[in-house]
């Protein structure tokens, strides 16, 4: 019963974060075990299969599909060019010397795109075209060593970092300096805020980020953003559509966003701002993806250091206990911060009528019974 | 309840020998346990219930500690031990591949349960992609198989579904199901069509969501006279499976073969890479069935008992499942992005800040709405601590039920079900007019899941359902208890008795009966029927139902009120147009609810000030809130 809370967003100095680095198809590892990487280098590559083109030839050539083969200039397998002649037919009057010359009575088909001819059918009269393969490959995205290779996969690249867990972001993976902007974890991050000088870094606000800060930011190049907050609403109005189910990082942004408290108008958590202040000036690797479900993804800020910690396994350690600092994530005492002063055992009717377990949190002198489903444990 | 036919082959299993079940159900969110014991009168009745969250996310990666979690509840609230870790001896049990389970199994004077069972849900369900040449034949029949097997269908290619080849392969490349049925062209019918798509399937070279390292499932269920040609398209490709063609000629279906087929899939490749599946599979003594595919069993076990027509609902944190039994057909649709947490944020895209403010009895700044929408999306395991809060809950939940009916309606369509025969001419005809969910048929509305299940009224769960789904005429309703219709779905393959005997004795709880006319020129005030009642106890009352009356008569559990309704001129309550009807009108929880709202559509204020007054009045008339 104890394990009736929310697992909480890991802010710590000093962790061992380890990092899978996995291709999306089996391709070739770049690297072996012990290896240091910088977050740029290239651990993995592989082709992903070209987009496919299809293209119906009897239908071209006037033509029955078992009637087909005869018709291509190509066999399966070949590489061909785009305006290439594929398959082709004659008629007799393309016998006729003088009418050859201008391509009367013939019909060609020419291939759209440069790539290979995989395949035809004679029962469809399809062809199928294949663009040339894309290649794909996987960047170490933080500073480290690799402790692990899946073949054929990837590899777990191991790095002693500071590491702050948002809540939800936007976009994907950039590895920038951080410049610290807000004066204090409850500075509304504002258009005005943002300078030229911010281009190429990660700029650490405090509280709601507004929207006009992030249009700014991304007009400026500013790598990414680390806020409290993000207006619901703005994200809409930011990406055009709603994020209706929590998966994101594949937007097309110039600037990756991480909010780690949540949506609305809400302060950073002290902790956690004065941890990112205290890293002013180095390189942070962050990343947008989240994803609540099957499999959960938390955006994150993680500032690689020599430094280790025995703390490594810390998220998935700490339970709630007397003392431990928690935040409120649901109404109506949601982002306030604050400890656990005692844990009732019986269940509590609350003013919903909801029976539930809670936990008493005193937010420096104020006290409040709160459902333990309704807060998560800071991890640090 | 009679043993359902479906799905997973019952083990040797004596079911007289059986004291004690413990089953669980790994749901996205949150894993239910549920224990049940023969008591001293030999009777099977649910005696505790433990929960705790799903742990196929990181940090745990693993579905068994979840379970675990939730067993230990068990445990420590029932004063019995069932986990081998807490130091009382050795326990017996070992899963055929040597790891020994934390469950003791059988039961030993008071320790460990004789038999484990358990569905699930979680690691998002299993996802599933369908194909067939007809959208509105093959294609549907194989959607149809796929979704009676428990899926979701992330998309279904057809021929003539009005995209371009490359736009199809496009598609097929990007979604990454779990697995792939393919159907199309009846026995000895077209060939060339059902080639097309496996030479799309074949340019596309899909790949499973879960891992890199095995081919994607493809079941192949069409024409069986192009088995070869599609060997020879995907053998190397995908791992093909073929079974009977699920549409061998038009005027028939024939799903059961494609059903199997996918069950015994999704335990054999999906859940065998899902974190910690592989040991769990190993602790149960039946196969682990997908959570709406238990439900559907009891759903459709409920109607064929009691021969009424039932709709059912399972509204979740990331789906919602809609169910329904008319004349017979079962259907079953999945909303696969309507749910209360995961994909609450979906259910305000979909329906509009408007449709979800009109259910609410205050006031509220949209702005802030919004918000809270989106924090439960990112923190989906927190619960309403203030009044307001679960008023707002269970107005999404309107919504995400109201929306995902809307789609069962569209998809439970005639030629649908089971192995219907029907002539050509009706299979030529179909079209989403012909929907088989007829609400003035509907006998039995039973609503399952967290925001129905565990709301703090019953008369909350009751309007809930009665708004959601606009009943018509006169409809009774009722709600899993705790949530465990799953868990007695898959404990009904190997024990029905005893699934049975909780299902009526812990499960069901019967909430009442709702009588809403339809009909009438919707003016306020003016009457739509007169009911004239025979009370249990033999007292007689008369209700005067006029348009915008919201009442509430108490009827208890396990009592009746005989009514002869009769409706004014161009009202219908289910006989006809001013038909008058006779009928008992079963009590509950909750009583019998008169609803004068109108229908088609409900007649609800659009000014913000009379929606208010309008919702705060009608709250009252029941008494929903504190």
């Amino acid at each position: 019963m104890g394990d009736a809370y929310t697992p909480g967003l890991t802010v710590t100095r000093a962790t061992t974060v380890r990092k899978t680095r996995r291709l999306p198809l089996p391709g070739k590892v770049l690297v072996g075990v012990g290896t240091r990487v910088a977050a740029q280098d290239v651990v993995a590559r592989t082709e992903l299969p070209g987009k496919v083109t299809l293209l119906n030839l009897a239908n071209a050539l006037g033509v029955l599909p078992d009637e087909i083969t005869p018709t291509l200039k190509v066999k399966a397998g070949d590489p061909i060019r785009a305006k290439q002649v594929i398959a082709g037919t004659s008629s007799f009057l393309n016998k006729i010397p003088g009418l050859r010359q201008l391509g009367v009575g013939r019909t060609d088909v020419l291939s759209p795109i440069d790539g290979t001819f995989e395949s035809v059918s004679e029962l469809t009269g399809m062809a199928v075209l294949r663009e040339p393969p894309a290649p794909v490959e996987v960047r170490a995205y933080v500073d480290g060593t690799v402790v692990e290779v899946i073949p054929d996969e990837g590899v777990i690249v191991e790095s002693g970092a500071a590491l702050v867990q948002g809540i939800f972001g936007l976009a994907g993976e950039v590895t920038a300096p951080i410049a610290v902007v807000a004066r204090g974890p409850d500075q509304v991050l504002d258009a005005s805020d943002i300078q030229p000088a911010h281009a190429g870094k990660v700029i650490i606000g405090g509280a709601r980020c507004t929207l006009a800060a992030m249009r700014r930011a991304m007009e400026l190049k500013v790598a990414g953003i680390v806020c409290g907050g993000f207006a619901y609403h703005d994200v809409r109005e930011l990406l055009g559509y709603d994020v209706g189910v929590a998966i994101t990082g594949s937007e097309a942004l110039p600037t990756t966003l991480v909010v780690t408290e949540g949506f609305g108008d809400i302060a950073m958590a002290g902790a956690t701002y004065e941890l990112l202040t205290s890293l002013d000036g180095q390189r942070a690797s962050i990343n947008g993806a989240t994803q609540i479900r099957a499999g959960v993804i938390r955006p994150e800020v993680v500032v690689p250091h020599e430094q280790t910690s025995a703390d490594a396994a810390v998220a998935a350690g700490q339970g709630l206990e007397l003392g431990a600092p928690v935040r409120c994530i649901r109404a109506p005492y949601f982002g306030r911060i604050g400890t656990v002063s005692a844990l009732p055992v019986e269940l509590i009717t609350m003013p919903s009528e909801t029976k539930v377990r809670v936990l008493e949190v005193d937010f420096g002198g104020e006290k409040a019974v709160i459902p333990r489903a309704n807060v998560e444990v800071i991890e640090q | 309840m009679s043993a359902p036919a479906a799905s997973p082959p019952a083990p040797a299993i004596d079911p007289d020998q059986i004291r004690s079940v413990i089953a669980t159900d790994c749901g996205s969110t949150t894993t239910k346990a549920i224990l049940i014991e023969k008591n001293a009168k030999g009777e099977y009745r649910l005696t505790t219930r433990g929960e705790a969250p799903t742990t196929v996310e990181a940090p745990v990666e693993d579905v068994t500690r979840g379970v675990i979690n939730a067993i230990r509840e068990i445990q420590e609230l029932r004063g019995r031990q069932f986990l081998a870790d807490d130091g009382a001896g050795q326990h017996p049990y070992r899963g055929e591949d040597g790891e020994a389970s934390l469950i003791l199994k059988p039961q030993r004077g008071d320790v460990g349960t004789d038999m484990y069972i358990s569905t699930s849900s979680a690691g998002g369900g299993l996802q599933m992609m369908v194909a067939g040449v007809v959208r509105k034949m093959t294609a549907e029949s194989a959607a149809r198989a796929a979704l009676g097997a428990g899926a979701i269908v992330m998309d279904s290619i057809a021929t003539n579904d009005r995209r371009l080849p490359h736009e199809k392969i496009e598609r097929i490349r990007q979604l990454r199901p779990d697995m792939i049925l393919l159907a199309g062209g009846t026995d000895g019918g077209t060939k060339k069509h059902v080639i097309v798509l496996a030479e799309l399937l074949r340019a596309a070279q899909p790949r499973p969501r879960l891992g890199t390292a095995y081919n994607l499932p493809v079941i192949f269920a069409g024409n069986r006279e192009v088995r070869s040609e599609i060997e020879r398209l995907l053998g190397e490709k995908v791992s093909l499976q073929f079974v009977e063609n699920l549409r061998p000629v038009l005027e028939l279906e024939n799903l059961g073969p494609a059903r199997d087929a996918i069950h015994e899939l999704f335990m054999e490749h999906v859940m065998a890479q899902a974190p910690g599946y592989g040991k769990l599979m190993t602790w149960t003594d039946v196969p682990i069935m997908p959570t709406p595919g238990a439900m559907g069993l009891i759903i459709k076990a409920l109607a064929e008992r009691d021969r009424v027509n039932v709709v059912g609902v399972d509204i979740g944190g990331a789906t919602t499942d809609v169910f329904s039994v008319f004349d017979g057909i079962f259907n079953r649709t999945v909303s696969a992005n309507l749910g209360m947490s995961y994909s609450v944020s979906n259910v305000l895209a979909e329906a509009g800040i408007a449709s979800i403010q009109r259910w609410v009895p205050f006031d509220l700044d949209e702005a802030d709405l919004r918000d809270r929408i989106g924090n439960k999306m990112i923190r989906p395991t927190t619960i309403p601590q203030t009044l307001d809060e679960l008023k707002i809950e269970q107005a999404i939940a309107r919504e995400a039920l109201r929306l995902s009916f809307v789609q069962h309606k569209q998809f439970a369509v005639k030629l649908t079900g089971g192995q219907q025969e029907r002539t050509i001419a009706d299979a030529f005809t179909q079209d989403i007019n012909q929907s088989l969910v007829d609400m003035m048929k509907l006998d039995l509305l039973v609503g399952s899941g967290g925001v129905l299940s565990h709301a703090p009224r019953r008369t909350q769960s009751m309007m809930m359902m009665i708004d959601a789904f606009a009943v018509e005429g006169v409809t009774e309703l009722a709600v899993d208890s705790i949530f465990m219709m799953p868990h007695l779905g898959v404990l009904s393959t190997v024990h029905p008795a005893a699934a049975t005997e909780v299902f009526e004795k812990d499960c069901l709880v019967r909430l009442g009966t709702c009588v809403a006319p339809v009909g009438g020129n919707g003016k306020a005030g003016a009457t739509l029927c007169t009911i004239e009642l025979r009370l249990p106890g033999g007292a007689t009352k008369t209700e005067v139902l006029k348009v915008g009356d919201l009442r509430l008569l108490e009827i208890g559990d396990g009592e009746a009120a005989e009514a002869v309704v009769t409706p004014v001129r161009g009202v219908d309550v289910g006989g006809g147009p001013g038909e008058r009807i006779t009928r008992t009108l079963r009590g509950g929880v909750c009583g019998l609810v008169f609803d004068g709202r109108g229908r088609r559509p409900m007649l609800l204020p659009t000014d913000r000030g009379a929606r208010v007054a309008a919702a705060t009045r009608w709250s009252q008339a029941l008494n929903l809130y504190p």
